[in-house]
């Protein structure tokens, strides 16, 4: 599952003016102690406008995350190398759906409807993790995407377990609990490979360098940069900052890569015997913030995959909503 | 007979109990055409993994809430009537345990 400390505006790029808040100053009160005190918001309770906004918005993109994450692995449903990998694969694929589903739900307690939540998926307005947005091109993509992608996700998700707003938090407890297998079965199956032959190791080196800096980048702009971090964090939505999370995710990695036997594609990858963690080298949020806005390798085919299955999933809908009425009407008509 | 007009499946609350013994407890909502298929997607979402025996889907309509801002009237008369606690109660030590 993945987040990458997503609340990138929709609108990423142009920048709005911040509006002064207008809420009711006694309710404002009563919600900043009850935020203070660490306390948790449930969907009934008064909340400032901005707070659901920044929610909704943050939560549709997780979510929509896990829906577009489906499409890099599920490519690789049917060429996964044996039956056991196979299973794997779609169990894994399965897990992604059903955690974009809670998170939809959690989302729809702000009151916005599913629908307007894919309609903001599909007509592109809405962003989604850009770590999508580049090609799985081989087999060790797959464990990759395990590993690293799904590990970064975690060590950004396990803090908004302790969201201050109840649902997402309650959502991420139950996506915590799957996630692990996710990883493990990443990592596994990447030591598999590098048991295997030269070629073999070689394509598993060769999808650690191509993804290791879009993992970097999932955690979002550097703190100096991420003008809205404070307010998620006055707020308890965001607990840790994108730079912490950050340098937690390439200390546990650098270990895992030694066992593994690759190497990170980081010349200035080393130990800070002062810091007591490890230095690294600049990423290029150019890049980033360009796949952000649309114009990665892959963002046009994944959206068009998305729509397409919609689409085509549209007489299933509309069948089962003509058959619950039939049914209903079948009833009436047998109580009359 | 006249059907609402309806873009979305309607929305269903899903309870599982998680062992035999145990009570039935709220995870989640989803999306169904109907009770039967809500049935089946909640095993499909909340159930991957040996997490119940028993599933109830409950239309989201149909539940009334407390509203949060009765709170007060609600629930705080109850905070005054300690005695209904059995610490409010002194017995002697050598009763032991009681």
């Amino acid at each position: 599952m993945y987040t990458q400390s997503f609340s990138v505006p929709d609108n990423a790029g142009q920048k709005s003016a911040r509006t002064p808040s207008t809420e009711n100053p006694e309710l404002m009160a009563a919600f900043d102690a009850r935020i203070d005190a660490d306390g948790r918001i449930e969907p009934q309770d008064w909340m400032p406008e901005a707070y659901r906004k920044t929610l909704v918005r943050q939560i549709s993109q997780h979510a929509h995350s896990e829906i577009v994450g489906m499409l890099p692995e599920g490519n690789w449903i049917s060429r996964a190398p044996s039956l056991k990998r196979k299973a794997i694969l779609i169990a894994k694929v399965q897990d992604e759906g059903g955690h974009g589903l809670y998170l939809y739900s959690a989302a729809e307690t702000l009151g916005t409807s599913r629908d307007q939540m894919l309609e903001g998926l599909h007509s592109g307005k809405a962003k989604y993790s850009s770590i999508f947005n580049y090609p799985t091109l081989n087999w060790a993509d797959v464990g990759v995407i395990g590993w690293l992608v799904d590990g970064a996700a975690i060590m950004n998700q396990i803090p908004l377990c302790r969201c201050s707003y109840g649902p997402y938090a309650r959502a991420m407890v139950r996506v915590c609990k799957e996630e692990s297998f996710h990883q493990r079965q990443g990592y596994e199956a990447l030591l598999v490979m590098m048991q295997g032959t030269e070629a073999q190791r070689a394509m598993v080196q060769d999808a650690v360098n191509r993804l290791w800096w879009k993992c970097l980048a999932m955690f979002g702009p550097p703190d100096a940069d991420s003008p809205n971090s404070a307010q998620g964090m006055r707020w308890g939505i965001k607990r840790i900052s994108n730079d912490e999370l950050r340098q937690k995710f390439i200390d546990a990695t650098v270990p895992q890569a030694k066992v593994l036997g690759v190497t990170l594609p980081d010349p200035d990858l080393k130990w800070n015997e002062e810091r007591q963690h490890h230095d690294y080298g600049q990423i290029d949020w150019q890049e980033f913030w360009n796949t952000v806005e649309g114009n990665g390798p892959c963002n046009k085919e994944r959206l068009a995959t998305r729509v397409k299955a919609h689409n085509d999933g549209q007489w299933v809908r509309d069948a089962a909503l003509a058959y619950t009425r039939k049914q209903q009407q079948r009833a009436q008509k047998e109580a009359a | 007979m006249n059907t609402p007009a309806l873009n979305e499946w309607p929305l269903w609350e899903i309870f599982v109990r998680s062992k035999q013994g145990l009570e039935h407890k709220h995870c989640g909502s989803l999306h169904a055409a109907d009770a039967a298929q809500a049935l089946h997607m909640a095993r499909d979402v909340y159930t991957r993994r040996q997490e119940g025996v028993s599933i109830w889907v409950l239309p989201s309509a149909a539940i009334t809430a407390s509203n949060p801002d009765d709170k007060g009237e609600l629930f705080d008369p109850a905070a005054d009537k300690i005695y209904r606690h059995p610490t409010f109660y002194e017995i002697p030590e050598e009763v032991g345990h009681m």
